[in-house]
């Protein structure tokens, strides 16, 4: 059985020996301590170690995109990214609204090893709102299934959406939705506002997203069941999480990397590496977001990590896809809009990237505690160094970051799953 | 002048007047018998349509074509464009071809910023329209003409009152105006149901009413957009009819207007619908000089952006 003693490692604030041994985390001692003895040493003195990243939200491509992204390609990009963990979309093609197509995807998440793939299962058939995919076939198959979504269109239909999230409820389901409200964005092209109208580009309205958070909150509360809000990307949804929350509802939210980021400003270069679904907003709703998160309004960071080939982004903007890039800058950029900022510490990090996302998806070997006896699903980092965007560098087979050329806090050093280095000079 | 034309937000009012006063000088040019000038001989000019637009490619190519230039055009009917070629294909081509100004007439808003900013091509860009953007060459062929009956045909705008009406939300020339008029110096009022202004309308440098009746006493210049009579089905007028009742401009409404006001149209004109034909065809409607201007201020621009010879340099001073 191998070994792998990370030595001085700043765990919350603590200097700890964190002793690796087969799969699992076998002692985690006071620094200098641990017995090095025939062990792989990695001097850890100006790192810090969290549990491994769990992404709630990830668009692995395949089957059906293998042009963009594949179920290797994006579980390296994920290592690379910290993450031992990513939930797939269910968008793929053919649709992931089977047993059998989870079970594939789950099974090449197996093969390629980066990290654990959890399938999304498709709350209606095809994505097309008509009736519910088999839930039930899906959470019993060998990818254990437990977050399901239409991701990328809304379960609009108000007695539909009521059904789905009373029957996952008998396994411990949740539907994860994304708010749009269909009429009110027909060919919308950005956020709409002062931006959208100087642009002459066909405006999103916040109300879009609100108005199904409020209906979904209120149908969550009416069955009580449980609801997770995709990419919650307005001040409006942050406020209408707040209350559902103080009313006991079960809810849950996330918010992507590049809405706590990026503004509605940058569409005026036409420029489709900004075009994503939901559309960047503003500033006022990138501070109410950042605030939500650091309050605990929103739960948990989910990348929406979306590959697109360069021909669906080199083009006009009103012919381009929508999506961006999230899995390699998730961390970086949570790093410079939370915890340079004073909102979130470390701690809270892991709570959001790792510990909230695996609850929220029934993991069991994710978003553990660093303690002996857990399963080493690890991330070391270095908090003070700096790395700068490369697009052409990144793992993912994409390349449609929108930070490509910043400067960005933080280094990943290495990402274990079980115990097995899976990024990291040494991999 | 910069490298490109895409947006009259662009122009400052030293370039904006530098435009017009080239314009005028031209126009005089066209009153000669030989109407050509050899300015941009050795030069190609592409007219890249995407839309149909008849009125405005025939407008640019007259343009080019009296300063001398070879004219290329690529319009999306019969092309590689119909056939799904992107954008930077089609650029790609242009640029082996050696175009040194393309002008773009696109329906997707942006389309001429991405040609001029994304290194497919090296030639100037202009855009000629583009989704519901802008239009820059129509902004300033319609402060020309305000200029020539309102202005003294010197100078600025300060001081005019524009009021223009109709579906603001979709038009480019709106938008376009509403830029290039405030920096000359002119007082814009935007006329529309509230259906048909942009969210956050009321940040840009005009005013807003939704009555037309309000504005027109104190407007020197009228410029009535074209309104399509399909915007009903998505519920942003109930009918034509109303429409045209509340927001159209007839011989009553036009009565309304003070003694020298001009009424513009950037055409095509849905007769009865925004504009009456007896407004149209008025002594005070500019619409048919307005086409012959867009001639001059297009040539204007193409000269300016492709730092053609200087103007003054033709026969007698040359020889
Ligand atoms: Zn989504």
């Amino acid at each position: 059985m191998s070994t792998t003693v990370i030595r001085d490692v700043s765990i919350n604030g603590e200097r700890r020996d964190v002793v690796i041994a087969g799969e699992s985390i076998a002692e985690v001692v006071a620094s200098g301590s641990a017995d090095t003895a025939g062990a792989t040493v990695i001097e850890a003195r100006s790192l810090i170690v969290l549990p491994g990243l769990v992404d709630l939200h990830t668009h692995l491509r395949e089957p059906g995109r293998e042009d963009a992204e594949t179920v290797e390609t994006g579980t390296r990009a994920a290592a690379a990214g910290g993450f031992t963990a990513v939930h797939a979309m269910a968008n793929t093609d053919p649709v992931a609204d089977t047993a059998g197509v989870v079970e594939q995807v789950w099974r090449l998440g197996a093969q390629a090893g980066y990290c654990d793939v959890h399938p999304v299962g498709a709350v209606t058939v095809g994505l097309a709102g008509q009736r519910l995919a088999e839930l039930g076939a899906m959470a019993d198959s060998a990818a254990r299934v437990r977050v399901f979504s239409d991701d990328g269109k809304c379960v609009s239909d108000a007695l539909l959406m009521r059904r789905a999230l009373e029957y996952v409820k008998a396994f411990d389901g949740v539907i994860a939705q994304h708010s749009q409200e269909p009429r009110l964005t027909e060919d919308a092209q950005m956020n709409e506002g002062v931006m959208s109208g100087v642009l002459g580009l066909k405006g999103w309205p916040a109300v879009a997203e609100e108005a199904i958070i409020a209906r979904d909150v209120l149908l969550t509360e009416h069955v009580d069941s449980r609801l997770h809000v995709c990419h919650v990307s307005t001040a409006g949804s942050v406020d209408l999480i707040r209350w559902a929350k103080s009313r006991g509802i079960r809810v849950t939210a996330e918010v992507t990397p590049h809405h706590l980021m990026l503004t509605d400003d940058l569409v005026a270069t036409y420029d489709p590496v900004y075009k994503v679904n939901p559309p960047l907003r503003t500033a006022a709703d990138v501070q109410a977001l950042r605030a939500g998160l650091a309050d605990g309004t929103i739960d948990v960071v989910a990348t929406d990590h979306a590959p697109h080939p360069s021909e669906d982004k080199d083009c006009e903007w009103q012919a381009a896809a929508m999506g961006m890039l999230g899995l390699e800058t998730a961390l970086a950029v949570v790093a410079e809009t939370m915890v340079v900022t004073g909102l979130l510490d470390w701690a809270g990090v892991a709570d959001r990237m790792s510990i909230a996302p695996a609850r929220i998806g029934r993991l069991e070997g994710q978003g553990r505690p660093i303690a002996p006896g857990e399963p080493a699903n690890l991330v070391l980092i270095d908090p003070a160094a700096r790395t700068v965007v490369t697009a052409s560098a990144l793992a993912s087979r994409s390349r449609n970051t929108p930070y490509a050329g910043l400067d960005l806090p933080t280094r990943i050093v290495a990402t274990f799953l079980r115990g097995r280095r899976t990024y990291g000079s040494d991999a | 002048m910069k490298a490109h034309l895409l947006s009259a937000a662009d122009l400052t009012r030293d370039d904006a007047l530098l435009v017009l006063d080239t314009a005028q000088e031209l126009a005089q040019i066209a009153d000669r018998p030989i109407k050509k000038l050899p300015t941009l001989r050795g030069r190609t000019v592409v007219n890249l349509f995407y839309e149909d637009s008849t009125r405005t490619r025939i407008s640019f190519e007259a343009a080019a074509k009296r300063l001398s230039a070879d004219v290329i055009n690529f319009s999306a009917k019969g092309s590689s464009v119909s056939k799904g070629e992107s954008l930077k294909d089609t650029a790609l081509t242009l640029e082996a071809m050696g175009a040194d100004a393309v002008v773009i007439r696109h329906s997707a808003s942006g389309a001429p910023h991405r040609l001029a900013t994304s290194g497919w091509i090296r030639g100037s860009v202009v855009n000629a329209g583009d989704g519901t953007h802008e239009h820059p060459t129509q902004a300033l062929l319609d402060a020309y003409t305000i200029r020539e009956h309102l202005a003294g045909g010197a100078g600025d705008l300060a001081g005019r009152r524009v009021t223009i009406v109709g579906d603001v939300l979709h038009s480019r020339v709106a938008r376009s105006n509403v830029h290039l008029l405030h920096t000359l110096g002119a007082q814009v009022t935007l006329v529309a149901p509230p259906t048909l202004l942009p969210v956050g309308v009321e940040q840009w440098p005009c005013d807003v009413s939704y009555s037309i009746d309000a504005p027109l006493p104190q407007t020197d210049a009228v410029m009535m957009l074209r309104v399509q009579a399909e915007r009903m089905d998505s519920a942003f007028f109930p009918s034509a009819r109303e429409y045209s009742r509340r927001y159209g401009l007839d011989a009553r409404r036009m009565a309304a207007l003070p003694e020298h006001a001009i009424v513009m149209h950037p055409g095509p004109m849905n007769r009865g619908m925004e504009i009456g034909s007896d407004v149209a065809d008025s002594e005070r409607s500019v619409i048919v000089e307005q086409v012959t201007n867009g001639v001059s201020v297009r040539m204007a621009v193409l000269y300016l952006l492709l730092g053609g010879a200087p103007l003054v340099a033709d026969e007698e001073e040359s020889a």
